[in-house]
């Protein structure tokens, strides 16, 4: 049924795992209980939540009481910098990226109307960060430094465990956004210094609606949600069963699945990317190759907007995403590429092919297939970059 | 994703009329690269310059960019040129079925690429639509063609025209129809200013035509707009509100947009939220301007 498409749109969601699929559903019919329940019927189902717990430690590296669930990447977000700030009041300043996530960006905005001190540190143009700003920008008033681990537009990796270095040299805790990371850049958080890091379930075939805040071990920490005792009393609400369940089971099977994200993905990537520019004359990578996911790709095809390439690859099922400001609904394009001083010309027209374990090689020939003709068809209709 | 109509799809994924015309009567040119659209028109006339004979169009853009622009072809191609003067950026979404309110700067570029290629037939301009850059002759005494909106180039005079053209009434809308404010959105204000303005015109206009041109009123400032809402709220608003027990205090002012908080017994009213909608704001319209809407902040 999901034949129909070829998704490379894995940076937005992914597909549920049917591993991860069958796990959950007893959690919705026979298994309904509250956790928090006296009775065996509901207390069982503590069980399933501490084996989900250690199952997403692992993979990550951490000890199981270090992971709390919360219900998105962004919530995961949100806390580890609020409650950075709530645990250390004299501390006024945040240090984050001009290319964070909105989940993070738009949180600095508010707080940098409530007075809080806010600086965003600049990438150069393959999108990388610039250490020696940051360096200058972090210091005893600073509370807390955020940076993610992977950008979700170019696949960018940053040098996050020397950021946490320079944080935690001025006393700040470090927060990365590890969204996009988690599962395909190996992680060991006992061998790291970072103090908070977040993920999300539906970045890695667990369904939407559940992610997970790594706290480390004596990290002071200060509750977002505020109710009830679940989740050692770091954050109240009824647990969300079956989601915790799936994020559980689709922790194991990315590790499972490592080597081949590493491996395939890749190489397929690495193959659409290189074709791709074979074919198409201006054509850019956006990002740093050297440094990046292995399953995410950004292109610009320039003098050509991005909205129309993705309609006209929709029309061969093909699912992309672009960085385009039409898409968005916003006037600009994205604010990663601009950060990143692309040029116009190309920002509008950049392309993010994002791949999964899903994905099969013939698909990349049927993009390689169908993309070049619309960049064509499309640069014939521009007014700009003819050769003439 | 957007909700395009079927005609919208057809025209971007078959437009009609795409092309260069060699040797053309007329060009019309809109937009820029770095704006994220524009449109190239080309027209042919006949001997007698009465009709348009041949339309084509090159466009950078986005579906609905590309399907505006094959629209406006398609309303112009082999009409008199008194008809195509009279197209409009809603004649354009009006063909095409339907436009996301995002979308319909597209159409304004449609129109304006048209009225810049009949400029150019009647000898007037190069054909290009460019902003805050004209001749030393160019007579501009109300200054209208100074930029406001610097992130998409969009003149006072433009703002003014999609505001009375398609009667818009919040800065929202002008950011739909021609971009200003889309980007850093440092113009926010003054593009509220201009529209209060310009709809203050109007409401003069049809009120008392007895006004002299001077008489129109001028935009408030900010800070006019500020205090005219403070005495609003201490002279009528706070006064009926202590008569039952509750009061309120300003707490921001953005744009057009005031935020209020209810105090005393009328926090946590049930009906507060509706006296707040209903009743301050519409105090707020009638005492200080009719484009204020109030928020519980």
């Amino acid at each position: 049924m999901t034949k129909d498409v070829v998704y490379v749109d894995n940076n937005a969601t992914t597909r549920v795992a049917p591993e991860v699929l069958e796990a959950m559903l007893p959690f919705f019919s026979d298994l309904y209980g509250n956790p928090s329940s006296i009775h065996t019927f509901g207390g069982q189902i503590r069980n399933q939540i501490e084996a989900a717990r250690s199952k997403v430690a692992a993979l990550l590296g951490a000890f199981p009481d270090e992971i709390i669930f919360t219900s998105c990447g962004t919530e995961s977000d949100n806390a580890a910098i609020l409650s950075a700030l709530d645990t250390n009041v004299k501390r006024r300043k945040v240090v984050t990226t001009r290319v964070e996530h909105p989940a993070v960006l738009g949180l600095c905005k508010v707080l940098q109307k409530r007075g809080y001190h806010v600086e965003f540190v600049p990438v150069n143009n393959k999108g990388q960060l610039c250490l020696q700003a940051l360096c200058g920008m972090v210091d005893e008033q600073t509370a807390v430094v955020s940076v993610m681990w992977a950008n979700n537009e170019t696949g960018n990796i940053q040098p996050i465990h020397e950021v946490a270095q320079i944080a935690h040299q001025n006393g700040a805790l470090f927060h990365t956004d590890a969204v996009q990371a988690v599962g395909k850049v190996p992680i060991n958080l006992r061998q790291s210094e970072i103090d908070l890091l977040s993920l999300s379930g539906h970045k890695l075939h667990a369904p939407k609606g559940v992610g997970a805040l790594y706290v480390r071990r004596r990290t002071p920490f200060n509750q977002f949600m505020i109710g009830g005792h679940q989740e050692y009393g770091l954050r109240a609400g009824t647990e969300n069963v079956p989601s915790i369940v799936g994020l559980g089971r689709a922790a194991e099977l990315a590790l499972a699945h490592f080597d081949e994200e590493r491996g395939r993905v890749a190489r397929m990537r690495d193959h659409l990317e290189h074709e791709l520019l074979s074919r198409c004359r201006n054509a850019r990578v956006n990002g740093n190759p050297p440094s990046r996911l292995p399953n995410t790709t950004n292109i610009s095809f320039e003098y050509i907007e991005g909205e129309s390439i993705l309609l006209r690859l929709n029309e061969h099922g093909i699912a992309a995403s672009s960085g385009s400001a039409c898409t968005s609904g916003s006037l600009e394009p994205s604010h990663v590429l601009r950060a990143m001083g692309v040029p116009y010309t190309a920002a509008h027209g950049s392309i993010r092919f994002s791949l999964s374990r899903y994905n099969t090689m013939e698909e990349m020939d049927y993009i390689v297939e169908k993309l070049p003709p619309i960049v064509e068809w499309l640069r014939e209709m521009s007014p700009f970059g003819r050769d003439k | 994703m957007w909700n395009y109509t079927e005609k919208v799809m057809d025209h971007f994924l078959h437009p009609r009329n795409v092309g260069e015309i060699e040797n053309p009567d007329a060009v019309g040119e809109v937009g820029n690269i770095t704006c994220g659209d524009a449109l190239k028109l080309f027209l042919k006339v006949d001997d007698e310059r009465q009709t348009i004979v041949d339309v084509r169009f090159q466009t950078f853009g986005c579906a609905s960019a590309i399907a505006s622009a094959s629209a406006l072809t398609e309303l112009i191609k082999g009409k008199p040129i008194a008809e195509a003067e009279d197209i409009t950026n809603q004649n354009i979404a009006d063909f095409l079925g339907e436009l996301p309110e995002e979308k319909m700067h597209c159409s304004v570029m449609g129109m304006e690429a048209l009225q810049a290629a009949l400029a150019n037939l009647r000898g007037e301009g190069d054909g290009k639509v460019t902003a805050g850059d004209h001749d030393d002759d160019h007579y501009d005494p109300q200054g209208l063609d100074r930029v406001v909106c610097y992130c998409f180039s969009v003149t006072e005079r433009k703002i003014r025209e999609v505001v009375k053209a398609n009667d818009l009434h919040t800065v929202e809308d002008v950011t739909h129809y021609c971009k200003a404010a889309g980007g850093c959105g440092g113009c926010r204000d003054e593009i509220a200013d201009i529209i209060a303005a310009v709809r203050g015109e109007a409401d003069a206009g049809t009120a008392a035509d007895g006004q002299s041109e001077a008489g129109s009123p001028k935009p408030m400032t900010n800070l006019q707009k500020i205090m005219k809402i403070q005495v609003a709220i201490d002279a009528e608003i706070a006064p009926a509100l202590k008569a039952d027990g509750g009061d309120l205090e300003l707490v921001d002012v953005d744009g057009n947009t005031v935020s209020v908080r209810l105090k005393g017994a009328c926090a946590g009213c049930p009906s507060a939220h509706i006296t707040l909608q209903r009743w301050v704001q519409a105090k707020l319209q009638e005492l200080v301007s009719p484009d204020i809407t109030v928020v519980e902040g």
